[in-house]
Order: structure tokens, then sequence, then C-alpha cells
């Protein structure tokens, strides 16, 4: 078998990580208010800075951080454990989602001593929130394109540029942007670097693009001539392209590109239940469970290669590309199941949270790459090109 | 190592042209002793029983590599059928199949339908629904069905007693064969897509490797991404400390293989063109094991069926159920 596909064998999470699960369940039973599915469908695009920091009281922001930054130095099971109960809740996690997933680690990773020690206490207890910019109007999956510029200036940097596309910018005080510090747009993927941008800085503007459900969850950000200090490079000048793949590992294997539309699937299980012809749906239930299971077992055994400190970035496209195909097949079978009937009533919550998803749902398999990235990605791996 | 002696066992004796020989009508004594001498069939049977005391997760990998090899003899069943048998009687020499269900017909016959080598099977082993029953094949009549050379037979049985009555529930001979079957499934789509990705590398068209195409490049993960679930399903199947895998895990295992062998072998000859097509070239020997296997046990719609029943019927949350499996 070729050796990409020999290398993923089942992993199992082991019984630290599993042992999280219950008080998970009980802070998130006493915690989270009763809300309607349609509201916890947005899952990570939900943005509760009041939630975000009663977890943090918890120590379950920056969970994989080390203890002497106020993190929890939990492995990557636990946070796999965390991240599927909330998401399963359909919690609004988005104020600290990317600060626990990428920034945090990324400035443990790469950043000085003065950086990890101002950022990553502030982003274990939710007080600092982070975007980040990659996408530009003409760089979208052509990403080493980007043309934002920071130009050295007195032992500071000078921004001009725009990003597009960022979840929730308006919402985030940082973003940690992917910008061209050096060279010319031929020189891809060489001269880019990453910077922590202050976006209350004079010269940012922050304009919230609507999407097509009425949620603002998307942002266009400006730069003119915003200028930065010195320590707002993050890691070293020109190694942008090679820190920010270094991310995508997390950022494409986890339980999020396999719970999108969770809210919506236990939903509509739970009314089957209460339905005298709900069994007559069984076949699609079976389906997507088993559909599922295997997703999930795979996506833990990926996460068995972040914990053992590999960066698993082809064996994570695979998972995201086959996990979002999931995600989207669960409105498209809801809907299936729910027009076979053109006479039948409709329970009202149940219809309200089914347009939502299937309207979100072509973002699943554009947000962290498209799927036909991905999938070049895949073919890279098996050796193709 | 007993993965490797099986491995060099089945390149000796048990290549391909050795499959078409026994499909075409041939003896199977040859490969047959050989791995009933070597224990093979006996591997999970304790050490006092002879056997090689094998775990169900160390079961798991010789399953695939039977499935890899494509092989044309209840193998895998008859590790099965040993282990069901559980010390209560003697095995019986000679090739034993499994079956889900004996079942009664109208007209007073018992029949097990479309049994995997039953047209080859000495014995086989299946369920009443009051205990497993051991039936005689060549007191049976075999109705082949499908392509002769899968060897796949409906066998009936008209005022024939079984052989043996042996203790065990239905649900854990179910829970075997779906198990079993997922893993020669997933070692069989794994062997497809190694015959495709490398023609992709061989073949050149356009003056390039056709694998240079992207159209190709794309087909190839999307294969790759179903060949791997169906494996990570089927070894989950493996996963029980206990005797017998879990039902639902081997339920799932069986679902999530067998929606992938259509789209596995679909792409596999998409991307072979012609020659795929031959009979001389070894891709339709496995795809029409994949079409097959799919079909036997109860292909995925049968246990999507079961596992969504299931759950409905269940309380807690599809995320918790999904997390016990």
């Amino acid at each position: 078998m070729s050796s990409l596909l020999r290398q993923l064998r089942l992993a199992s999470l082991p019984a630290s990580a599993q042992a999280l699960r219950a008080e998970v369940k009980t802070f998130l039973a006493s915690t989270l208010g009763p809300a309607s599915a349609e509201v916890r469908a947005r899952s990570w695009m939900g943005f509760d800075a009041g939630f975000s920091q009663a977890l943090a009281s918890r120590g379950w922001v920056g969970v994989t951080l080390p203890t002497e930054y106020g993190g929890s130095n939990l492995d990557a099971f636990s946070r796999y454990v965390l991240v599927e109960e909330l998401l399963a809740a359909g919690a609004p996690v988005a104020a600290h989602w990317i600060a626990d997933r990428q920034s945090g680690p990324l400035i443990l990773k790469f950043g000085t001593a003065a950086q990890k020690a101002f950022f990553l206490p502030r982003i274990c207890r939710a007080e600092l929130f982070f975007c980040i910019g990659m996408s530009e109007p003409g760089a979208g999956s052509d990403l080493a394109s980007v043309s934002t510029r920071a130009k050295p200036k007195d032992g500071g940097w000078v921004l001009n540029g725009q990003k597009i596309w960022t979840t929730n910018a308006h919402h985030c005080q940082y973003m940690i942007a992917l910008v061209r510090s050096s060279g010319e747009r031929e020189d891809r993927q060489a001269g880019l670097s990453q910077f922590i941008i202050d976006l209350s800085l004079p010269g940012v503007t922050v304009r919230p693009i609507r999407d097509l459900s009425g949620d603002a969850h998307f942002s266009e950000v400006f730069f003119d001539n915003v200028q930065l200090a010195g320590d707002a490079l993050v890691g070293a000048e020109g190694s942008g392209w090679t820190q920010v793949n270094a991310e995508l590992a997390f950022e494409r294997s986890g339980p999020e590109r396999i719970y999108s539309s969770i809210v919506l699937l236990e939903l509509w299980i739970r009314l089957l239940r209460q339905s005298p012809v709900g069994q007559a749906h069984a076949a699609k239930v079976g389906r997507l469970a088993a559909h599922l299971a295997a997703l999930r077992n795979m996506s833990i055994t990926v996460t068995a290669k972040l914990a053992q400190g590999e960066s698993p970035v082809v064996e994570a496209a695979l998972v995201k590309d086959l996990g979002t195909e999931f995600e989207q097949m669960v409105p498209q079978l809801i809907e299936a199941s729910m027009g076979e009937e053109p006479q039948g009533e409709l329970e009202a919550e149940l219809h309200r949270t089914l347009a939502y998803v299937s309207q979100m749902a072509p973002s699943y398999s554009l947000r962290g790459g498209t799927r036909e990235i991905l999938r070049g990605m895949i073919a890279r791996g098996l050796g193709l090109r | 190592m007993i993965l490797e002696s099986l491995e060099r066992v089945l390149e000796d004796q048990g290549s391909s042209a050795a499959v078409r020989q026994i499909e075409a009508g041939g003896a199977v004594g040859t490969l047959w002793h050989t791995i009933e001498q070597a224990g093979f069939l006996d591997l999970l049977l304790s050490e006092e029983a002879g056997g090689a005391a094998l775990q169900l997760p160390e079961l798991f990998p010789i399953l695939e590599c039977l499935g890899r090899h494509g092989v044309a003899l209840p193998i895998a069943q008859s590790i099965v059928a040993r282990a069901l048998f559980g010390g209560q009687a003697p095995v019986p020499v000679g090739l034993v199949t499994l079956a889900n269900r004996l079942q009664q017909t109208a007209s007073g016959e018992h029949v097990c339908v479309r049994t995997p080598y039953g047209l080859l099977a000495d014995y086989v082993l299946s369920h009443d629904g009051e205990s497993m029953v051991l039936m005689s094949c060549s007191a049976a009549k075999r109705t082949s069905v499908g392509d002769p050379r899968n060897s796949t037979a409906t066998l009936s049985w008209r005022n024939v007693a079984p052989v043996l009555r042996l203790r065990g529930s239905e649900q854990s001979l179910t829970a075997f064969t779906t198990a079993m079957a997922a893993a020669l499934l997933s070692g069989a789509m794994q062997r497809v897509f190694d015959m495709a990705l490398a023609y992709c590398n061989t073949r050149v068209q356009f003056g390039k490797s056709i694998g240079k195409f992207q159209a190709l490049q794309q087909q190839l993960s999307v294969m790759a991404e179903h060949v791997l679930a169906g494996a990570i399903a089927a070894e989950c199947a493996f996963r029980s400390n206990g005797l017998a895998p879990d039902p639902l895990a081997g339920a799932i295992a069986k679902s999530r293989t067998s929606e992938a062998a259509s789209l596995v072998a679909a792409t596999a000859h998409a991307v072979h063109g012609a020659i795929g097509m031959t009979d001389e070239y070894d891709l339709g020997l496995l795809t029409r094991r994949l079409h097959d296997w799919r079909m036997s046990y109860g292909a995925e719609d049968h246990w999507n069926q079961i596992i969504g029943k299931q759950i409905l019927t269940n309380s807690g949350t599809l995320v918790d159920q999904v997390c016990e499996t």
C-alpha cells in the first residue's frame, strides 16, 4: 500500500483524555443557557466572550499551553475531547477559537520570550481574541501571491494592503497575518512573514461582510500606513510560509471538520424518535452514523500524530476533505428526508436550522483550504506531483 | 511474524495464477493443506488447544492480507469458525464457510442463501435462531449464484439434520462475519488502490505519465480517502478485548467498507482504461471480489438500517453513541 495510507493506523483516545469528557459535560450543562438549535448550529461562528471567559476560568482556553503561561499543559487528545464536547453541544466558541487552536501554539513555537509572556497568559484568560489574516482579494487558493506588504522603517514596519474573508475580525483585538516583507510577488513563498497586528492601531479599518444567511461572520480588513513596532514580527522574517504550514495540520484535522452540521443532525434524530414514522428514516441515520464513526477515528488517528510532535499535513488534508463531505451530506440527506412527504407538517426549529446549515454548507469545503487544493496536497503525498 | 509467513505462503501458493486455477475448478488441496498444516486456521485458539492465542486486534492484519491476495478459499471463514467452535466439539476436517442464517422455507427446506464459497466448502457454520448449527455442504443442493468463479452458492437441505449444534448467539456470529468481511474488503481495496496508483505512474499519454494530470490526481485522492475510511472502520471492529467483535462496530465496518467498495472499484477501472477490462490483467479479479464481498453478509443499506434503528431506539445523543463504539 502507498506509504501515506500505511502509516495511518488506528489510534485510540487515552484514558486520561476520556476522563475529561464527563467534566466538560457537567460544565456545559451548568453554563450553557437554553438556546435553539439554529443558534447552536452556528458552533464556531457563535461569538460569546462571556462563555469563553467562563471556559477560561476552568483552564480550558489555551489548554495545550504550558502552565507557566497560564495554560493547562494538556495533550492533543485532551483538547480533542474538549473540542468534541463543545461542538456537539453547539457551544459559542468563536471568541477564543482561533487563539486556542492556532495563535497560541504559533506564538509558543515561534514567538520571542516577551511575546510569549505578553500574549499567552491573556489568551488563556480569554482576554485577547485572535483572527487569521490569510486571504486577500487577489490571493485565495493561491495564498503565496499575497500582496499586503510590511516595509521596514525605523526598527519597525509600515503595513499597507488588505485582507478579506477574515472570520470574526470585527470581534478580535489581534490578527496574525501572512504578508510580504521582502522581495516581489514573483518570489512566491520566499519573503513572506507573519505579523501580530493590533487591530486598534491607526490606519486599520475592519468592515464586516454580510454572509448569505444574514449573519456577519467574516470581514474585510484594510491597512493604510499602519505603523507596527519591531516586535510585531512573529518568528523569523521570511519564514512565514513554513510557519503557516505548520499551523495547517492543527487547523485541518480536528473535530471541527466533522461536526459542523452535528447540531442539525442531533435535532433531526431527536425529532425522529418522537415521530411515529421516524424509523422509516433509519437507513439514512445509520449511514450518517457509519460515516461519522469512521471519520472520528480517522481524526483521532491524525491527532495521535500531532501528539507525537509530527506535522501530518497531508493526512490532515485527507481527513478534512472527507470530513467536510460528511458535513455537507447531513443537510442534503435531511432535506431529502423532509421532502419525501410534501404534505407533511415540518417542525419549525428543524426547518429553520436546516435552512441555515444548507446555506452555510458550501463554506465547509472552502474555509481552511478548498476541496481542490486539499486533493492536490493528497496527490502530492501519494507521490503523483 | 505470523503475518509475514502467511504473506510468503500466499505469494508462493496463492498467486493470482493459483487463484484463477481454483476459480476454474482446479484442486484446492495444496494451498488448503499448507494453510491448515501451518496452523493458520487455529490462530484464535488458545495455546492449550494448539492455537496461536491471537487477540482480535492481531487478527485484523491477517484478514486484510487474505483480502489483498483475493483469496479463493474460505480461509478467513474457517479461522472464525474454529474460534466459534470454542472447544465445544472437535473441528471437522475440511473447508468451513460461514452464513449468517439458516432459514426454513415454506416448503420445509432449510437454506443458507448466497453463501460465500458455498460451491467449495465442506461445511457451513450458521445459526437457525436457536443455536449455531454446522451443516454438511456435501449433503446440500448447491446452486451457484452470481459469477460462478466466486463460488458463492445458495445451499439447501431437505430432511437433513445438522452435523452439530453449538452454543453461540446469532449476534456474535454476525458480528464476526461483518467484521471479517470488512477486513477482507479493506485488504482488497488497498490492493486495487496500489494497482491504480502504480498504473498512473507508468502509463504515458500526451508525453507524460497520466498521474501528472490533475483530473486523475483528484480521483486518486478521493479514492485514497475512501480506502482509508474503510480501513479505519474495519480495524475498529477488531478493537474489542472480548472473544467476538462488538456488533455495532461490525455493522459500521461492513457498511463503511461496502459503501467505499463501489467507488474504489469504479475509480480503479476508470483510471486503468481498457487494460482493466481484460481477463488477463488482475484488476478484474480484485474488483469482482469487491462487488461480491460488498454484497456478502449484508451490504451497506442492510447494515445502515440496523445501525439507524439502534440509534433511534437508544436515548443518548448520536455523538455519545459513536464515542462509545
